[in-house]
C-alpha cells in the first residue's frame, strides 16, 4: 500500500433491465500499478471498464478518479483513455491523423502535435508507418495504432478491453511484453481486461477476478495461484482438484478433513472443527506412488495419460467415480488400468471457505425456484 | 465441337440474360433513342413531327423565357435538397441509433407515405394550406389572423411540397450510411476529448458524405422535374423544368423540343451521377 489510490470504484451496481450485471463492485486500483481484471465471458468485465470511461453511468455506487467522483463527468472530462477490443480506428484518418486526434481536440498547437506523434510512433515501434491508411495495416500493426492513440493524451488512467484477443498467439506474446514495457516506461496505470488467465498471470502486478458481476479475489498474481479465496478462483486459474468435505480435526495450522474417499490433510488458520469447506490441490503438486506408502495417500486406478511436451498429464479415477488430475514432468509412464497411490504435502492442499455469495447464490437460486 | 461448345454454355447465358436484355430494349433503350431521335426533328406548320434534321430546338432552349425558369427551377431544387439534408440528416441518425422497436416505427413513418400516391398527398397539402384550409382554420380560430393568409401559390409552397415528397429519397441512403459507422468510433472520439459537434464534423460526417451525396442527387434531380408539385402548389407560379416538358408534349405541342429538353435534363443527371463517383461514392446507395 505503498501508493495511494488512483481509481476508487465504490460499491457500484449495473442493471441492464433486470439483469444484474455488476454486482456491489469496490476496487481500489493504484497509481502506476497494471491492474488485470479476469473473468469469464459475459461476467461484467466490459461493462466494468466502460462504466470507468464514463460510456456507461453505474445504477448506484460512485467512481472516483484521482480523488474526483466522476458521476457528472462526460467521457471527454475524464483523464481516462480507451483501447477498444475492435481497435475501431477512424478508417477515413492516417495512421498520424488518428494518433493525433487526441491532441487535435485538446487544441494543441500543429508542431508539437507533429512532435508528440512522431515520438509515441516510435514507442510503438511504427515509426514510418504515419502516412499509411488503418485498411493498409495488419491487425498488430493496428492494435499498436489504437494504443498509441490512447496514450499520446496522456491520461491518468489507460484502459485495456482484450486488446490482444483479435491477435495469433505469438504475436499476442509478443504484444503483452511490449504492453508490460511500455506501461513501465510511461508509468501510467493500466486496467486491463481479459479472460485469458495466462495472460493475467504474466502481466499483471495485482489481477482481480470477476465471476458473475462480483469481485472473487484481488491479489497478486502468486496469492491468486496459490491461495485462492474461493472454489471459482481456484477452478478458473489454472487446474486444480477440488475436494468437498468437513473439518475433522485441528491442531495448530494442520487440519484434517472427512471428504467422500476418507480423510485428507491440509494446513491453514482459522478453521474450526464441524466446518464445511472445499480443499484445492494442484495437479502439480499432486505426489504418486505405484505400491503403497506410508501415511497419508489415497487410492486410484490410471485412466488416461496424454503427453503434451514438457508434462505429463494423467487422470486417476477414484473409487467413487471422482477424477484426479495429475501434472508431472515427462518422465515414467503409469501403468494404465494400474493402481495409484497419490499424496500431497500438508502446505500443497489450500482450503477454501465457502463463500458467503456462493450460500447468497444457493439461497437466491433456490428462492427463485 | 463449337456447335456443341453454343448449345452447351451460351443457351443458358441466353435464356437468362435474354428477357432481361428484351426487357432494357424494349422499355428503355428503345424509348431513350426516340427521344434522342426526336430531339433532333423538325416541325411543319401543323405541328406535325417531320423527319429533317435540325438543331433548332437546342437552339431554341436557350430562349430567354425558358433560362428564367431554369434558374428558378434550380433554385427550387436547391433548396428543396437542403431542406431535406437539414432534416433529413438528424433523422436518420435517430432511425440508426435508437433502440429496435422505436426504430421500426419511425422507418415505418418514412417508408409508408413513400408506398401512397405522392399526387394524393400534394393535394392533401393544398387541402391543408388553401385559404380555407385547416391551418388558415386554426389560425384564425385562434385569432392570430384576422383573414386567411395565402400560403400556396408561391415558390415556398413548391420547396415545401418538393421537399415533402422527396424525404424518404434524402434519408434511406442517408440511413443506410450512418448504420454502417461503427458506434466504438463515435465513443473513441469522446474518449479523446471531442465533444458531440467535434466528433460529428471529425469522424460522423466524413464517413456519411457519401450518403449525403446521394441523398442530395436523389432529391434535386427529380426536384427539377415533379411538375405535377409546381401545378399543385405552385399554381403557375413556380414553374420548373418539368413543367416546360410536360407543356411541349401537351398543350404546346411542340413535341422536339420537349424531347431537347429532356434529353439536357438526362445529360445533367448522368453528369451528376458522374461527378457523384468521381467523388467515391458507390452507386449502390444510388439503389442502381
Ligand atoms: N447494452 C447492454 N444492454 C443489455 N445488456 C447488456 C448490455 N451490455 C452488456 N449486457 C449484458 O451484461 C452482461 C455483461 O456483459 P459484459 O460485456 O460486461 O461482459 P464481459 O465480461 O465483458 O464479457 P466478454 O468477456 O464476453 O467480453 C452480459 O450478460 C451482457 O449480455
Ligand atoms: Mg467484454
Amino acid at each position: 500500500m505503498s501508493k495511494h489510490a488512483l481509481v476508487q470504484i465504490q460499491k457500484i451496481n449495473k442493471f441492464y433491465g433486470s439483469n444484474h450485471v455488476v454486482r456491489d463492485l469496490t476496487l481500489d486500483v493504484r497509481e502506476g500499478e497494471f491492474l488485470t481484471i479476469l473473468g469469464s465471458s459475459g461476467c461484467g468485465k466490459t461493462t466494468t471498464l466502460r462504466m470507468v470511461a464514463g460510456f456507461e453511468q453505474p445504477t448506484d455506487g460512485k467512481i472516483f478518479v484521482g480523488g474526483v467522483d466522476m458521476a457528472e463527468k462526460e467521457p471527454y472530462e475524464r483523464d481516462v483513455n480507451t483501447v477498444f477490443q475492435s481497435y475501431a480506428l477512424f478508417p477515413h484518418m492516417s495512421v498520424f491523423g488518428n494518433i493525433a486526434y487526441g491532441l487535435r481536440m485538446k487544441r494543441i498547437p500543429k508542431k508539437e502535435i507533429r512532435k508528440r506523434v512522431m515520438d509515441i510512433l516510435d514507442l510503438v515501434q511504427l515509426g514510418g508507418f504515419e502516412r499509411r491508411m488503418p485498411a493498409q495495416l495488419s491487425g498488430g500493426q493496428k492494435q499498436r495504432v489504437a494504443i498509441a492513440r490512447a496514450l499520446i493524451n496522456r491520461p491518468k488512467v489507460l484502459l485495456l478491453d482484450e486488446p490482444l484477443s483479435a491477435l495469433d498467439l505469438k504475436l499476442r506474446k509478443q504484444m503483452q511484453l511490449e504492453l508490460k514495457r511500455l506501461q513501465r516506461k510511461l508509468d501510467i496505470t493500466f486496467i486491463y481486461v481479459t479472460h485469458d488467465q495466462e495472460e493475467a498471470l504474466s502481466m499483471s502486478d495485482r489481477i482481480a477476478v470477476m465471476h458473475d458481476g462480483m469481485l472473487e479475489q484481488v491479489g497478486v498474481p502468486k496469492e491468486i495461484y496459490e491461495a485462492p479465496a474461493s472454489k471459482f478462483v481456484a477452478t478458473f486459474i489454472g487446474e486444480t482438484n477440488l475436494f468437498e468435505g468437513m473439518v475433522s480435526a485441528v491442531d495448530g495450522d494442520a487440519v484434517s478433513v472427512a471428504v467422500e474417499s476418507g480423510t485428507i490433510c491440509g494446513r491453514a488458520e482459522g478453521f474450526q472443527k464441524g466446518e464445511v469447506v472445499a480443499v484445492s490441490v494442484r495437479p502439480e503438486r499432486m505426489r504418486y506412488s505405484t505400491s503403497p506408502v506410508k501415511g497419508f495417500t489415497i487410492q486410484g486406478v490410471v485412466r488416461e495419460q496424454i503427453y503434451v511436451g514438457s508434462v505429463l498429464k494423467s487422470i486417476v479415477v477414484l473409487p467413487n467415480g471422482h477424477e484426479i488430475k495429475l501434472e508431472r514432468l515427462a518422465g515414467d509412464v503409469l501403468p494404465m488400468d494400474g493402481p495409484v497411490y497419490l499424496s500431497w504435502q500438508p502446505q500443497d492442499a489450500r482450503l477454501i471457505h465457502p463463500r458467503d455469495q456462493e450460500v447468497y447464490h444457493a439461497v437466491e437460486t433456490a428462492v427463485m425456484e | 465441337m463449337s456447335k456443341h461448345k453454343f448449345r452447351a454454355s451460351t443457351l443458358p447465358v441466353l435464356a437468362t440474360v435474354g428477357p432481361v436484355s428484351l426487357w432494357l430494349a424494349f422499355f428503355v433503350a428503345i424509348p431513350l433513342l426516340y427521344v434522342l431521335v426526336m430531339s433532333f426533328c423538325s416541325i411543319d406548320e401543323n405541328y406535325n413531327v417531320v423527319f429533317q434534321f435540325t438543331l433548332a430546338n437546342y437552339r431554341n432552349l436557350l430562349d430567354v423565357n425558358y433560362l428564367q425558369i431554369y434558374v428558378q427551377s434550380i433554385l427550387i431544387a436547391f433548396f428543396a435538397t437542403a431542406f431535406c439534408l437539414v432534416l433529413g440528416y438528424p433523422f436518420a441518425f435517430l432511425i440508426s441509433r435508437t433502440f429496435q422497436s422505436r426504430k421500426t416505427i419511425l422507418y415505418m413513418m418514412v417508408i409508408i407515405p413513400f408506398w401512397t400516391n405522392s399526387l394524393i398527398r400534394i393535394y392533401g397539402w393544398r387541402t391543408f394550406l388553401g385559404a380555407s384550409g385547416w391551418l388558415n382554420r386554426a389560425l384564425t380560430a385562434l385569432h392570430l389572423i384576422d383573414s386567411p393568409v395565402e400560403f400556396l401559390f408561391n415558390r415556398g409552397a413548391t420547396v415545401l411540397g418538393m421537399a415533402y415528397v422527396l424525404f424518404p429519397f434524402m434519408v434511406l441512403p442517408l440511413y443506410t450510411a450512418i448504420e454502417k459507422l461503427d458506434q466504438s468510433q463515435l465513443e473513441v472520439s469522446a474518449d479523446l476529448g471531442a465533444r458531440g459537434g467535434a466528433t460529428f464534423f471529425n469522424v460522423v460526417l466524413p464517413q456519411t458524405v457519401s450518403g449525403v451525396f446521394s441523398g442530395c442527387i436523389m432529391v434535386f434531380i427529380p426536384s427539377l422535374g415533379y411538375f405535377y408539385v409546381a401545378d399543385i402548389l405552385g399554381g403557375g407560379n413556380s414553374d420548373v423544368i418539368g413543367n416546360l416538358i410536360e407543356r411541349q408534349f401537351q398543350s404546346g405541342n411542340n413535341w422536339p423540343l420537349g424531347a431537347a429538353l429532356s434529353i439536357i435534363l438526362i445529360a445533367v443527371t448522368l453528369l451528376l451521377v458522374k461527378l457523384y463517383q468521381k467523388c467515391g461514392g458507390d452507386m449502390q446507395s444510388l439503389g442502381v
